[in-house]
C-alpha cells in the first residue's frame, strides 16, 4: 500500500455528543478533513475540540452523526473492528499518557500492541523488526540513548518525544494530537511541531491536532478549523484566517493586540 | 436587631456536637463494658500475681534435644503451608482482584467477585481452619486450604483497589494504540499496580507465617500443635522455647520481605540495592561531619 493510492480523507457528517442529554457538546459537526499535512483545530477551551478529537479514534462514544474513513463509519464500530481501526489511527496527548513505570521502549512499542498477541506482548516477544523501527524512532527524536529508562524519569519534552514515537510506531494512516504543545515551554512546543511536520511530511501521514497557540498553528498548518459553542465557524488556509475570523471564534477582542 | 453590634468574640473554629457527642457516647460504652466485664483494679492485681508466677515458669527456654527436634519439625511445616498458600492464594488473587476493580470490569464481573470476596473475608484464619479441618481432616491440608481462602480475601480485595486508583491518561493512550484487553492489562494497568501488588504479596506472606503458626491449634499442621500441646500440659519452659523460634522465624522473615519489597518497587538489581544502602549510609556519616564542624 503506496501513500498516493490511500485516501485518507475523514469526512464528518452530523456529528453531535451529549455527556449529558439535552446538552450537546457537539452540535452537529459537518467537516472535511483532507489526508495530508497539518490540519489545526483552534477554539476557545471547552468548546468541544477534544471531544471531537476523541470520536475520531471512540475514546468518546458519539451520540450521533457519522465519521467516515476508508469507506468505514468508525462512529459504527465496535468489538475487533474498532479495535483494528484504532490501530490505525495514532494519537499523541496534552499530558503525553506515558505509562510511568514501564521503560521508554516498552511505551513506544505499546504502539505495536494493536499487532502482537496479549500472550507475546505480556512476554515482552516483539518481532525483530518493530524492535529495529523502535530504535529509528527513538533516534528520530533524539531519545535513541533513553530506550532502558523508565518514563517517570523524563522531562515534558522528553515525555512527549517518546509520545510521539509510540503514536507513529502504530504505522498510522492518520495521526490525532490533543493540545500537544499545550504543557510545554515554547522552545520545546516549536521542536515537538517540527517532529510532528516532518512525521506528516516524511511519512506521508496527515495530521490533525488541537492547539491553543495560534501563531505556532498558523507556522506549521496548512488548514485550519476554528470552534466555537460546539460548531465550526472558519474553515480555511492560515493565509485566509483573519482578526475578524479570530474574534468570532474566540469572541471578545480585548485580547487581540 | 440587624445593626445591633454583635460583642460575643468571634470564634476561629466552629464548635463540633456531633464529634463531642460521639466521643462522650464512646467513653460511656467503654466505661459500661468495663463494669459488665468485672474489669476492676483487684482482679488485675490478681491477675498480675498469677502472671508473675507463669512467667517465672516460662524461663529459662528449654532447648533440649528431642524439643528442638520437635520445634524444627513443626516450623519447617509452618513455613511449608505459609509459602504454598502463599502462592496459590496470590496466583488466584490476581483474577479475582482484576475482576472485583469497577473501572475494568462491566457490574455483572464485579459483583460475584466481590460477594466471593467477602465471603473470604468474613472469618478470621482460625475458624476456616476449623471449617477446613472438618471437612478434609486434621494435617497440613487444612492448614493450607484456610490460608488460600484467607489470601484470596485479603490480596484481592486491596488489589482491586488499587487498579481502581490507577491514572486513566496511560490507560487511554494503550487503548488508543488499538491494544485489546489484555494488552492494555499488561501495558497500561499493571505497569500502575504492581509494585503494590507485591508490597500486598509480601506483607501477606509474613501473616501467613504467622497464621501458620497458630491454625496448629486447632489441628491444622504445623508448629502450632506442639505448641498447644505443650500448654496443654503445662510444659512452660518448652513453650517458651516455641515462643522464641516462632518470633526468630517472623523477624527474619521480615527482613528477607523488607529486601524483597525494596527490590521491586525501586526496580533495583540485588547489587545496587546494596549500592544503595553504602550510599545512605555515606550521606548519613556526611551530614554527621557537617554537624560537628
Amino acid at each position: 500500500m503506496s501513500v498516493e493510492t490511500i485516501n485518507r480523507t475523514i469526512s464528518i457528517r452530523g456529528l453531535v455528543k451529549e455527556y449529558k442529554k439535552g446538552v450537546p457538546v457537539l452540535k452537529g459537526i459537518d467537516l472535511d478533513i483532507q489526508g495530508e499535512g497539518i490540519t489545526a483545530i483552534i477554539g476557545p477551551s471547552g468548546t468541544g475540540k477534544s471531544t471531537l478529537i476523541r470520536c475520531i479514534n471512540r475514546l468518546i462514544d458519539p451520540t450521533a452523526g457519522q465519521i467516515l474513513f476508508q469507506g468505514q463509519d468508525l462512529a459504527q464500530l465496535s468489538g475487533v473492528p474498532l479495535r483494528e481501526a484504532r490501530r490505525r489511527i495514532g494519537m499523541v496527548f496534552q499530558e503525553y499518557n506515558l505509562v510511568e513505570r514501564l521503560t521508554v521502549m516498552e511505551n513506544v512499542l505499546t504502539g505495536r500492541l494493536g499487532y502482537v498477541s496479549a500472550f507475546n506482548a505480556w512476554l515482552r516477544r516483539f518481532p525483530a523488526a518493530d524492535i529495529e523501527e523502535a530504535f529509528v524512532l527513538l533516534d528520530a527524536v533524539g531519545l535513541g540513548s533513553f530506550a532502558y529508562q523508565r518514563a517517570d524519569g523524563l522531562s515534558g519534552g522528553q515525555r512527549q518525544r517518546v509520545g510521539i514515537a509510540r503514536a507513529i510506531m502504530q504505522r498510522p494512516e492518520i495521526l490525532l494530537a490533543d493540545e500537544p504543545t499545550s504543557s510545554l515551554d515554547p522552545k520545546t512546543s516549536v521542536e515537538i511541531m517540527e517532529i510532528m511536520a516532518a512525521m506528516a511530511g516524511k511519512r506521508g501521514i496527515p495530521v490533525i491536532v488541537n492547539i491553543h497557540n495560534v501563531a505556532l498553528a498558523k507556522r506549521f498548518c496548512q488548514r485550519m478549523i476554528g470552534m466555537n459553542g460546539g460548531q465550526v465557524v472558519f474553515n480555511g488556509t492560515p493565509a485566509e484566517l483573519t482578526d475578524e475570523h479570530l474574534k468570532t471564534i474566540y469572541g471578545g477582542e480585548d485580547w487581540l493586540e | 436587631m440587624k445593626n445591633a453590634p454583635n460583642t460575643a468574640p468571634r470564634l476561629a473554629f466552629q464548635p463540633n456536637w456531633q464529634a463531642r457527642i460521639g466521643w462522650i457516647a464512646l467513653a460511656l460504652y467503654v466505661l459500661w463494658a468495663m463494669r459488665s466485664l468485672d474489669l476492676t483494679w483487684t482482679r488485675f492485681t490478681i491477675g498480675i500475681d498469677n502472671a508473675a508466677k507463669f512467667f517465672d515458669r516460662l524461663f529459662p527456654p528449654n532447648f533440649a534435644a528431642d524439643n528442638f527436634e520437635m520445634i524444627v519439625t513443626g516450623l519447617t511445616e509452618s513455613i511449608q503451608i505459609a509459602v504454598i498458600a502463599t502462592v496459590i492464594g496470590i496466583a488466584l488473587s490476581l483474577p479475582i482482584g482484576v475482576m472485583a476493580a469497577r473501572n475494568l470490569m462491566p457490574a455483572w464481573v464485579v459483583w460475584p467477585a466481590r460477594t466471593l470476596i467477602a465471603i473470604c473475608r468474613s472469618f478470621h484464619e482460625v475458624v476456616i481452619a476449623i471449617i477446613f479441618v472438618k471437612a478434609v481432616g486434621f494435617g497440613a491440608v487444612a492448614g493450607i486450604g484456610a490460608l488460600v481462602v484467607g489470601s484470596i480475601g485479603f490480596i484481592s480485595k486491596l488489589f482491586a483497589e488499587a487498579i481502581e486508583e490507577i491514572s486513566p491518561k496511560q490507560v487511554e493512550a494503550v487503548r488508543a494504540s488499538g491494544a485489546g484487553f489484555f494488552g492494555v492489562l499488561a501495558y497500561g494497568v499493571l505497569p500502575q499496580v504492581m509494585s503494590r501488588f507485591l508490597g500486598f504479596a509480601s506483607y501477606q506472606f509474613d501473616a501467613n507465617l504467622r497464621h501458620s503458626t497458630m491454625i496448629g491449634i486447632v489441628g491444622a499442621g504445623g508448629i502450632g500443635g506442639s505448641l498447644f500441646a505443650a500448654f496443654q500440659r503445662f510444659d512452660y519452659d518448652f513453650v517458651a522455647a516455641i515462643l522464641l523460634s516462632i518470633i526468630a522465624l517472623i523477624v527474619v522473615a521480615e527482613i528477607i520481605s523488607g529486601y524483597v519489597r525494596a527490590l521491586f518497587s525501586d526496580n533495583l538489581a540485588l547489587l545496587d540495592y546494596f549500592r544503595q544502602r553504602d550510599h545512605a549510609q555515606s550521606g548519613r556519616e556526611k551530614s554527621a561531619n557537617i554537624g560537628a564542624t
